[in-house]
């Protein structure tokens, strides 16, 4: 858990946490930075274009499509938007 | 605007089969965005009797084959109508007819820019929002010449047969949103198009329709109000309305 470890990080977290929760019907627990969209919890090919959606009208970010590919966990999301958050 | 009623875009709704659909959703108590390319006066005039009749509408101009204007167009719509679409016709089409021996690039450019890829940028554009709301429906008006060809007509044909597969495709996509899209082929309908047709040809085609007239713009546009409101299992149709023009 470190990308978790600092207070911006765990926050991001969260934030991340919540979309993932609302786009794809899932309790918070199950939401882990290992977690896989689409293996663990159960996304479609549509979900995470939509995933991806919601992630960039909440962090005011255009994701390209080849980024958007690789964005298969949600640490793979958390990394991105902190690497790439305005 | 009342966040309870459904809004409709229309593109090319100034005339014919658009104006009637224009007026027909506005009827059915939606809030109708009115498209149009290059006549503003014609959908001043749709916006004036809807808003005469208590309705709800607005004139948004915007050639549907220029991805900017498209941006644009549903920026404009979605700001007015608070974010909410239910229902797009993509209805903007144009004709430039010629035997295929004469047929110009240009004219084959410009009938499947604005005829089908029009219909997917606007389709494209309306998905996010129609997503949102875990609702929507799409209509695409195609042709009985896409499904049947007409001498002359080989890029207006080709357009609208595109749109059928188009139709499919996003069925199949957006199904499991709940978003529904489905295909008119309007066979003789009367309009500008039709008008031009000489009297010959008229006779000809009156005695080949077992209905034995010209089908009306509101004809077309009850079936899409219809397809929209009442027709919650049916996607991935193409609807003849054509007098019967097929048997």
């Amino acid at each position: 858990m470190s990308e978790t470890g600092t207070v911006s990080g765990q926050e991001l977290f969260e934030r991340i946490r919540a979309i993932v929760v609302e786009k794809l019907g899932v309790t918070a627990d199950v939401v882990t930075l290992e977690a896989s969209f689409q293996e663990d919890l159960g996304a479609d090919s549509l979900d995470t274009v939509e995933l991806v959606m919601a992630v960039e009208e909440a962090f005011d970010l255009q994701i390209p499509d080849e980024a958007a590919e690789g964005l298969t966990t949600v640490a793979a999301v958390v990394s991105y938007v902190e690497a790439n958050k305005a | 605007m009342n966040p309870d009623q459904p809004v409709a875009l229309i593109t090319g709704a100034g005339r014919g089969i658009g104006k009637a659909l224009a007026l027909a959703f506005a009827d059915a108590g939606h809030a109708v965005a009115v498209n149009y390319g290059r006549s503003a006066e014609a959908a001043a005039e749709v916006v004036g009797s809807i808003v005469a009749s208590g309705g709800v509408a607005r004139a948004f101009g915007a050639d549907v084959a220029d991805p900017a204007q498209v941006d644009r167009l549903f920026s404009d719509v979605l700001a007015w109508s608070d974010q909410r679409l239910d229902v797009l016709v993509n209805n903007a089409g144009i004709t430039r007819d010629a035997l295929a021996l004469r047929l110009s690039n240009e004219a084959w450019d410009e009938v499947l820019d604005t005829n089908l890829k029009g219909a997917f940028l606007c389709a494209r554009s309306a998905i996010k929002p129609m997503m949102k709301r875990r609702s929507g429906c799409i209509m695409n008006m195609s042709s009985v010449v896409g499904l049947d060809g007409q001498a002359g007509q080989a890029n207006y044909a080709a357009s609208k047969a595109g749109l059928v597969g188009l139709t499919m495709a996003l069925a199949k996509e957006l199904g499991s949103r709940n978003i529904r899209v489905n295909a008119i082929a309007p066979g003789f309908i009367v309009s500008d198009m039709t008008e031009t047709l000489d009297q010959a040809v008229r006779d000809a085609l009156l005695q080949r329709l077992p209905l034995s007239r010209f089908g009306e713009p509101a004809e077309v546009a009850d079936l899409c109000v219809f397809l929209a409101t009442r027709a919650p299992y049916v996607t991935g149709q193409v609807i003849r309305v054509d007098g019967g023009l097929h048997l």
